[in-house]
């Protein structure tokens, strides 16, 4: 697998992307929240935001979105909200594993699902 | 040069449940493999930032400043149903990536810390993190040609308390990797069903 540099981008350009905004609006969304696309890209947008809605016609989560753009997801989250801000976007959150306490276990149908997954593999 | 959702299949348009586990271990001991084993995807990688708490974000100039953490991870993705969505990560085990575990990893189902005899001490410091941060984990051995210690040993020197599942691996090889995710779910399954009792 090839390692890309992140860091040779250099800070001006996250700088650039985002905005000079260092935090999301959205504390919300999670590396595994699945992005879904709910508006074509439009001339004048900013490209990382149209990249975006191009690449989450399907599902995709914000961990990929953040490989995929070569960003770190920080960057991404800032992107993101801006997008759901403006409708352009929808979020699917993980519901079942947050917002549980820390010390608190999924429920127990939830995973034994995941293990029939795992055995279908 | 961009890799692109395009490279690789999508998910399912019912996806709707993006589920974590988390495989941690030192360098080299073989956790993007094992990501690389069972995932749907060829493993990706990306990175966060976190720039320590009391700076003044401000202070745009400064956006590289010394107090930045960057921490890199690989990570795959094994679609479990129409609605569930596995997301496998491999994190490095050492100390300035605890920093960033909560933000990363709260809400992940459990780890895997992934050993390697030869370097056991790399692993100590990734199991007290775990404790500390009440993640349900295992551990797992990949298998190295020459390691001699038995899994009670590597349990005694580790100070693995009896409950907690320890196993061989190998992480080149699929139905290996899976056997360990599998584990780790019945860990997490016997772990729910305890408290529920109780």
């Amino acid at each position: 697998m090839v390692r890309r540099e992140l860091d040779n981008e250099g800070p001006d350009r996250l700088y650039t992307v985002t905005g000079g905004r260092s935090q999301s609006d959205d504390p919300d969304l999670d590396l595994v929240t699945l992005i879904v696309s709910s508006a074509e890209p439009v001339p004048g947008m900013q490209s990382e935001h149209a990249r975006i809605l191009r690449m989450c016609v399907h599902p995709v989560a914000v961990v990929e979105i953040s490989a995929d753009l070569g960003l770190p997801v920080g960057v991404v989250k800032i992107l993101l909200s801006d997008l759901l801000r403006a409708n352009k976007v929808t979020a699917r959150h993980p519901r079942l594993t947050s917002g549980r306490a820390r010390t608190q276990l999924p429920d127990a149908a939830i995973l034994k699902k995941v293990l029939v997954g795992l055995h279908n593999l | 040069m961009d890799s692109t959702t395009s490279d690789r299949v999508p998910l399912a348009s019912t996806a709707s449940e993006g589920l974590k586990i988390v495989i941690v271990g030192g360098f080299g001991v073989g956790k993007t493999t094992m990501v690389r084993s069972v995932s749907e995807i060829r493993p990706l990688s990306t990175e966060e930032t976190m720039t320590q708490a009391g700076q003044d974000v401000d202070r745009t100039n400064e956006v590289a400043d010394k107090s930045t953490t960057t921490v890199a991870f690989d990570f795959g993705r094994i679609s479990l149903d129409e609605q569930m969505v596995l997301y496998l990560f491999g994190a490095p085990g050492q100390e300035r990536f605890w920093f960033l575990w909560d933000r990363l990893f709260s809400g992940t189902l459990g780890a895997v810390v992934l050993v390697d005899t030869r370097r056991l001490e790399d692993s100590w410091y990734a199991i007290d993190r775990l404790e500390h941060h009440d993640t349900p984990f295992i551990v797992a051995r990949n298998n190295f040609p020459g390691s001699t210690h038995t899994l009670d040993s590597v349990r005694e020197a580790l100070s693995l308390p009896a409950d907690i599942p320890i196993i061989d691996c190998d992480a080149r090889d699929r139905e290996s990797a899976k056997r360990v995710l599998i584990r780790l779910v019945g860990h997490l399954v016997a772990l729910s069903s305890k408290v529920a009792v109780s």
